[in-house]
């Protein structure tokens, strides 16, 4: 009983981590039909901030958490400095152009962050200190509980901005008719801009969460996590909000029973062949819509 | 009001207008009529700006057109009710007003609008949550003029509004029309139902590939053999 429900805290936290990440890829993905490969460095890049600016907050005497704020600016400006330079002057030339510089962006961003801050793990510092709860002789780490709950208000939060806000409606507007929301008035270049800023601050405080739990950044850390949170987008239904969010928390759910359960090193095999399963089943995915694709 | 000189728009290396002047004046309807591939809906798509093109100029109440950013051109109070109509199929009938209200910022002014909006239009009342894509054809029409209204335009570009419409709906469509225009809204018509727009227009021009071979008074052309014989199946 202890170990099903701290299973299920800490699946619950696998799976936020992973559906903040899915989500920036389901709203590029919705808004311009291109997987952006380097979304899961971003994470990379949002881990090694906290890496640098942790100590800075602990020297200057404020709670280390502050440092999210200093991962969010910095993944917003690497995310819209990524979809300025490299993205929107090959967006016109067809989606394999795209798929092709998305991946050089993540090979370009691993490498950069070889360089400047070299190939060995760094270890973060802790970023809460928070103590182990016991609720009637269960053990649960605190800290899961509250980014748990980070990810689960930052996506309500989302899913409101998305459903009422102005801005959200054009987000919304965009995919689904480029000329109608030009005609209206949207700046098309400007709500594709907000989206990756959107998503690369998501990201960020994925990092935030990853690194609470593991607290080590290594250059390719983002690859792997990108990958798992992909598979939970297509999972979910590419291209759909609410599809990214239980995507994203089946995926962790079903990582952390696997290999608390069943065998801890078949949880990779599990997660895959479950999307192989989904896909054949329903290849739009869970909450994805059958859209003809227009020649 | 919009005066277009000396126009050429090509795709690629396919000319589909050549130095087209039109003029439409303030409080007129004007209809562009031609068969399909004339060139009637490139005309309109340079206008705001959603094709560029290789010559010529688009001058709006003294504005150039073509050298506004497209995005920007609705705050000129020109709205465009583009063909197949574009609505947001996956948004409410509301939803879709408020996008069409997307350039203002003041909520009050927008409920204002949605409510003559659906004075006008009682049926989209009726189906306000309804997700617009599954609306029917005539509905969706009428969401397409009322979410163009909903930026109150000075000016109206239709785009083939009564395509697709059953004979009936087509008479409503044109009757919106007329209404609009009563209402003080110069329109730009773009129609294969030439009997009709000519009926309701006051100007027009024929466009036969990518070239205005007859332009007059609406009345005239209705009585115009070459008219008569292309366009109105006499």
């Amino acid at each position: 009983m202890s170990l099903l429900i701290q299973s299920v805290v800490n699946g619950l936290n696998q799976g936020a981590i992973y559906a903040l990440i899915a989500l920036g890829y389901t709203m590029v993905y919705g808004i311009i039909r291109m997987i952006n490969f380097a979304h899961g460095d971003f994470i990379m890049v949002g881990s090694y901030t906290l890496f640098y600016t942790i100590p800075l907050m602990i020297h200057a005497g404020m709670p280390p958490w502050l440092s999210l704020f200093v991962a969010i600016s910095v993944c917003v400006f690497v995310g819209v400095a990524v979809e300025m330079i490299a993205y929107k002057p090959v967006r016109k030339a067809g989606s394999m152009s795209a798929l092709i510089t998305a991946l050089a962006m993540s090979l370009f961003l691993q490498n950069l962050a070889m360089v400047l801050f070299g190939a060995n793990p760094k270890s973060i510092p802790a970023i809460f200190t928070l103590p182990v709860l016991e609720f009637f002789g269960v053990k649960i780490q605190s800290k899961y509980l509250l980014t748990m709950s980070i990810g689960i208000v930052i996506m309500l939060a989302l899913s409101i901005f998305v459903k009422s806000t102005r801005i959200g409606k054009a987000m919304r507007a965009v995919p689904q008719d480029k000329q109608a929301s030009t005609l209206v008035g949207i700046s098309v270049n400007r709500i594709i801009t907000t989206t990756f800023a959107l998503g690369s601050g998501l990201a960020a405080v994925a990092a935030l969460m990853y690194c609470s739990t593991y607290p080590r950044a290594t250059i390719d850390m983002g690859s792997m996590m990108g990958l798992k949170a992909f598979v939970a987008a297509v999972l979910g239904g590419i291209g759909s909000i609410p599809g990214a969010m239980i995507g994203g928390i089946l995926v962790g759910i079903i990582e952390i029973f696997v290999k608390v359960y069943i065998a801890p090193g078949w949880y990779e095999a599990i997660t895959y062949g479950i999307l192989i399963i989904v896909l054949l089943v329903k290849p739009t995915g869970i909450m994805g819509k059958n859209i003809g694709v227009k020649v | 009001m919009l005066t277009i000189k000396d126009l050429s728009v090509s795709y690629g290396a396919i000319h589909a207008i050549h130095n087209v002047s039109m003029e439409v004046k303030d409080g007129e309807i004007v209809s562009l009529i031609g068969a399909n591939g004339a060139g009637k809906t490139t005309i309109l798509h340079t206008i705001t700006g959603l094709k560029k093109a290789n010559s010529g100029s688009i001058l709006y109440d003294g504005t150039d057109l073509q050298k506004m950013d497209p995005s920007k051109i609705i705050q000129l109070k020109m709205a465009h009710v583009p063909e197949g109509r574009h609505i947001f199929p996956d948004m409410t009938v509301v939803e879709n007003l408020e996008m069409g209200a997307f350039i203002i910022k003041n909520k009050d002014e927008i409920k204002q609008k949605e409510k003559e909006i659906f004075e006008r239009f009682p049926r989209l009342k009726e189906r306000r949550k309804q997700l617009a894509g599954t609306l029917s054809g005539g509905e969706q029409q009428m969401l397409a003029v009322g979410r163009a209204l909903m930026s109150s335009p000075k000016m109206l570009l239709m785009d083939e509004p009564s395509m697709g419409l059953s004979p009936l709906l087509v008479k409503d469509i044109f009757n919106i029309i007329k209404e609009v225009h009563k209402q003080g809204i110069t329109v730009l018509l773009v129609e294969q139902n030439a009997n009709m727009a000519l009926a309701i227009s006051d100007r027009a021009y024929v466009l036969e590939t990518g070239n205005i071979t007859i332009t007059g008074n609406a009345r005239e052309l209705l009585n115009d053999e070459r008219v008569k014989k292309a366009y109105l199946g006499q």
